[in-house]
């Protein structure tokens, strides 16, 4: 009972932090789910004396508002399509890794690298390396300069040159380019945890597997998997809460207008909803950030269900 | 006899078999090397692609198929994106906001750490978990209101207008100031609990003796525990650093002038434009810049970032 004769010196020693977290974190909980059950709130509108009643008129319109589903449906996709991917590459790359002995180091640096990088900067090189550099592209009298060097290899696999990410590219390539994107980006981090995970396995189980002459695929789904599962849950979620709150990867690629120019706002997502809403709508806004945290909190709930349901150890 | 000769057709058995699982062994490592080799390759190329266009002329960039290594190399690209990015400005704005909010946020996260892992008092546990819970919120949640506090903070704007006084307004008005970019991130919880976490592994017994000997508490944080965890605060420095360097929304809402820019959101700003007959070699050589301090600190502080990396999940 260290310092209990003085407890009032914890609480000076803490109140930096506890008055600005009550400032920006507590009070910000707390408004937020009072605009959300205001219809219709709006600060500006506040400012001029109006009141607004109590009701759930801002999420029915959130959901019933044609860009929101947009936004989730992306964001939703965005999630689904690249956290298994991701995880199944960065796990296939962590055993790999696990296996080698010489250049190991080396190797697992290299997959790291993407990790410090700025995710609107290197999406600007995406978006480049996708690019096709010339006049009115996607439109008449087309005139294709460079087709981008993602082009280039794919013509010299025989292919045909797709449009990606400019004017007039349909949604599956815009889709296919944030994949690629995400998945890049969601990597290092993902085999860091998984190959931590590895190290910490004890070699016996590997051993006897050995000794039983299972093969290397029986060994990997029924000795490493399990193992690891809770760091595959890990990185699960963590990909899951990241994917649903993807932002700034589609402004590194599309710009703020988040789709190619023909179509601006078609690669929305629920938090760039959100950021548009933020300045005017606020009583919208802030049903939409409610339903964000209600969506992560199932997932993860869901997650951490499957997984104890699935940990066999 | 026919013992011996079974023996041996045993042992030459043996032998096929060892060789052959040799062969297996290496085919196996052959492939495995080949796949990484592969695979390190395509997460290195965007960086390459990079480097490489951001030293051709803009002639050579538009050849209809991409060089692989630039004809002729020129450097202008980036004197060019200096100037047109404002890069300069960038980079002060962005260290200075990057400095003063690591060192401000250093001192809380020490003091807020040291109390929940030393401290005995009232409700101690109960707070705690309830800061913890707050990780679980996504960010977004709190920008709507954090938004509209620091556009009239504790309603100085309103009174100020009220009563005539522009020293008031400017006091609630904190848009377009390094204030609004240092201040509403200067607690974070997650640092608090890696800190905490790490004194408490420091053994009682010493504060204890520190108490008796009347060490006052800032001289044993000051002497004992700060040294002793060191790697995670040189952890948290590197992270809040290169979370200023790539934080992109909040600056780009609340602090969008020339003078408080910060980086990530003047290099997009600077370059809006990106596709179609844009300048890539110039963007190319801009990004390269930007991404240039986080390379040296990935090069020099590698190990620091994956000891922090592993246990958040966060990136920035």
């Amino acid at each position: 009972m260290v310092g209990s004769k003085k407890p009032w010196k914890a609480w000076l020693y803490l109140s930096p932090a506890i008055v600005l977290l009550l400032i920006f974190t507590v009070w910000p909980i707390i408004n937020t789910v009072r605009m959300a059950f205001l219809e219709g709130y709006n600060a500006l509108a506040v400012a001029g004396g109006k009141k607004f009643e109590f009701g759930f008129a801002n999420f029915v319109n959130v959901i019933e508002y044609r860009d929101f589903v947009t936004c989730l449906k992306n964001t939703v996709l965005l999630c689904v399509l690249t956290v298994p991917i991701s995880t199944f590459l960065a796990l296939v790359i962590s055993v790999c890794l696990n296996a080698i002995k010489p250049f190991r180091r080396m190797l697992q640096t290299i997959f790291f690298l993407p990790y410090v990088t700025n995710s609107i900067a290197i999406g600007m090189v995406f978006a480049a390396m996708f690019n096709m550099v010339g006049r009115n592209i996607g439109g008449k009298n087309e005139l294709i300069l460079t087709a981008g060097i993602i082009n280039n290899v794919i013509e010299f696999f025989g292919g045909q040159a797709i449009n990606w990410i400019n004017k007039g590219s349909s949604e599956v390539a815009n889709m296919t380019v944030m994949v690629i994107y995400i998945v890049w980006n969601a990597l290092p981090f993902k085999i860091l945890v998984l190959l931590g995970g590895l190290q910490s396995v004890n070699k016996q189980y590997y051993d006897a597997a050995k000794v039983d002459g299972t093969s290397r695929l029986r060994t990997f789904t029924r000795i490493t998997v399990p193992l690891l599962s809770p760091m595959i849950t890990y990185v699960v979620i963590t990909g899951f809460i990241g994917g649903f709150k993807e932002y700034s990867s589609i402004v590194g690629i599309f710009g703020e207008k988040m789709g190619p120019t023909s179509n601006p706002y078609r690669l929305d997502t629920m938090v760039g909803f959100i950021y548009r809403d933020l300045a005017n709508q606020q009583g919208r806004a802030s049903a939409a950030a409610l339903i964000l945290f209600g969506i992560i909190f199932v997932v993860t709930m869901l997650n951490l269900y499957i997984s104890k349901k699935n940990t066999h150890y | 006899m026919t013992d011996q000769k079974n023996f041996a057709v045993f042992e030459a058995d043996i032998q096929k078999a060892q060789a052959r699982q040799r062969v297996v062994r290496i085919a196996v490592q052959v492939f495995l090397y080949l796949f990484l080799i592969i695979m390190a390759l395509i997460v290195i190329f965007p960086f390459y692609f990079m480097l490489i266009s951001s030293v051709k002329d803009l002639a050579e960039y538009r050849l209809p198929v991409q060089t692989l290594w630039p004809n002729k190399i020129i450097l202008h690209n980036y004197i060019e994106a200096f100037h047109t990015a404002n890069l300069g400005t960038l980079f002060s704005n962005t260290l200075y906001v990057g400095i003063v909010s690591t060192i401000l946020s250093l001192i809380i996260t020490v003091i807020t750490a040291f109390v929940f892992a030393r401290l005995e008092f009232k409700g101690k546990n109960a707070m705690f978990a309830a800061l913890l819970a707050t990780m679980m919120i996504p960010g977004e949640l709190f920008t709507i209101t954090n938004y509209q506090t620091i556009s009239n903070f504790l309603g100085l704007r309103t009174l100020g207008r009220e009563l005539g006084s522009k020293d008031l307004i400017a006091l609630g008005d904190w848009k377009n100031t390094f204030t609004v970019l240092i201040v509403p991130f200067l607690v974070s919880v997650f640092y608090i609990y890696l800190l905490r976490q790490n004194f408490l592994q420091i053994p009682n017994e010493l504060y204890l003796a520190a108490k008796v000997d009347g060490t006052s508490d800032i001289k044993y944080l000051w002497k004992v525990m700060i040294p002793l965890a060191l790697p995670t605060l040189i952890s948290i420095t590197i992270l809040k650093m290169m979370g200023a360097w790539n934080s992109y929304m909040w600056p780009r809402l609340v602090a969008n002038d020339e003078a408080h820019r910060l980086i990530t959101n003047g290099l997009r700003t600077a370059f809006t434009s990106v596709e179609g007959d844009v300048n890539i070699p110039v963007q190319m050589a801009a990004v390269a810049i930007v991404s240039a301090p986080l390379f040296l600190v990935f090069v020099f502080l590698r190990k620091y970032i994956m000891k922090g990396v592993s246990r958040s999940g966060i990136k920035g």
